[in-house]
């Protein structure tokens, strides 16, 4: 249930410029208004975008994130397959239905 | 008979994002294709165009996702995301509220729809109507479908909308365009990405141009899934502007895969009036 406030906080961090100019200064404060779990504040502190995708985070969510750290497509590609190898597979949401989630 | 024109297009970002790398003969057609479709909106005389999309939660989140949406706004922003990467224009777009009043107002006798007076355009709109309204002087109407939250806007629930838009766009004065933006499989932005299963596409969009609604409507969850991706739900929004014209079969301008836009690109005339 919890990774849905990991994926409000992208969202908001997509529609509201002020909150992500507090998020760019300041990261911690603007992960403490949320209700996240040890591993989800570690994730996105990081960030580490492949353990996101491999807990459930929805990719058109993602990706934002990802840009917002400069990430560039190849490496959000690459740090997802590095995500499920070192995670396992995806843990919830859409993408625990896709057939190389078992491999 | 007010609508004047129906169709489907495509709203990969890698359009608008990262045309040079595509093969020129195929982007040629492509951009081709969309100023046909413009062209024939413009010829049909229409003065609104009613946008068909699903976004990617832009406007609409897991804390209250519809079914289906409506703006009702009298202008729109576009694009949410950085008008620098998605290479179109940073603009406000005119809505259509008076309009959009009195579709709703009618839509509402048989379907849920819920309404919004706030409304930024991600690039499944974005994208288009680059291409579609180059001047951003149409009045835009957006009408959103969830394809990517679960549970999904049922495929039948989306043709009932289409039936329902076009008895409302047929009993107003005004000439409406109708074009819906997606469909086609696609794996965005997972490890997948850049997959394309082209002969699914050819079937959907085969059964789109036909109307085969039994066919259509016969689309299972998470066999759709694993055939055309988690893109492939946005399938709902074309089957809804087929709905709104069972009645013709249309015509494909446009069915290429491009590989760097990770999905079949496709421009299809499903009315013309
Ligand atoms: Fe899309």
């Amino acid at each position: 249930m919890s990774v849905y406030y990991v994926q409000k906080l992208m969202y908001n961090l997509n529609r509201d410029p002020d909150l992500r100019e507090r998020f760019d200064k300041d990261r911690e404060d603007v992960l403490s208004l949320y209700k996240l779990t040890d591993e989800e504040l570690e994730a996105l502190t990081k960030p580490d975008i492949g353990l996101l995708y491999v807990m459930g985070v929805n990719g058109q969510i993602l990706m934002h994130y990802a840009a917002i750290f400069n990430m560039p497509w190849a490496e959000y590609l690459r740090v997802m397959e590095e995500g499920l190898e070192k995670h396992g597979p995806v843990r919830s949401g859409l993408y625990v239905m896709s057939e190389s989630n078992e491999k | 008979m007010s609508l004047v024109y129906a169709g489907m297009c495509c709203h990969a970002p890698g359009i608008t994002v990262r045309p040079e790398q595509a093969d020129p003969e195929l982007l040629a057609g492509l951009h081709a294709a969309f100023d046909q479709q413009r062209q024939a909106i413009e010829d049909a005389g229409a003065e609104v165009l009613v946008m068909v999309s699903s976004e990617h939660f832009a406007n609409f989140f897991m804390d209250n996702m519809p079914t289906f949406s409506m703006g009702i706004a009298d202008e729109y922003e576009s694009p949410i995301e950085n008008p620098d990467w998605l290479k179109v224009p940073k603009v406000t777009i005119p809505g259509s509220p008076d309009l959009s009043q009195r579709i709703i107002g009618q839509l509402l006798e048989t379907v849920d729809i819920s309404w919004a007076q706030e409304w930024k355009f991600d690039h499944g709109l974005a994208v288009p109507l680059n291409f579609l309204t180059p001047e951003y002087k149409m009045p835009i109407i957006p009408v959103n479908i969830n394809c990517q939250a679960p549970p999904l806007t049922p495929l039948h629930r989306a043709w009932a909308l289409g039936k329902a838009l076009r008895q409302a766009i047929d009993a107003v004065p005004e000439k409406v365009a109708l074009i819906s933006t997606g469909g086609t499989s696609h794996w965005p932005c997972t490890p997948e990405s850049g997959k394309i299963n082209l002969e699914w596409d050819k079937v959907l969009v085969d059964q789109l141009i036909h109307k085969r609604k039994d066919e259509l409507l016969d689309y299972k969850f998470q066999q759709t899934f694993i055939d055309g991706g988690a893109g492939a739900g946005e399938m709902r929004t074309s089957i809804c502007v087929a709905a709104a014209c069972e009645e013709t079969v249309g015509e494909v301008l446009f069915f290429e895969p491009i590989p760097v836009f990770a999905t079949t690109c496709v421009i299809a005339t499903f009315f013309q009036g």
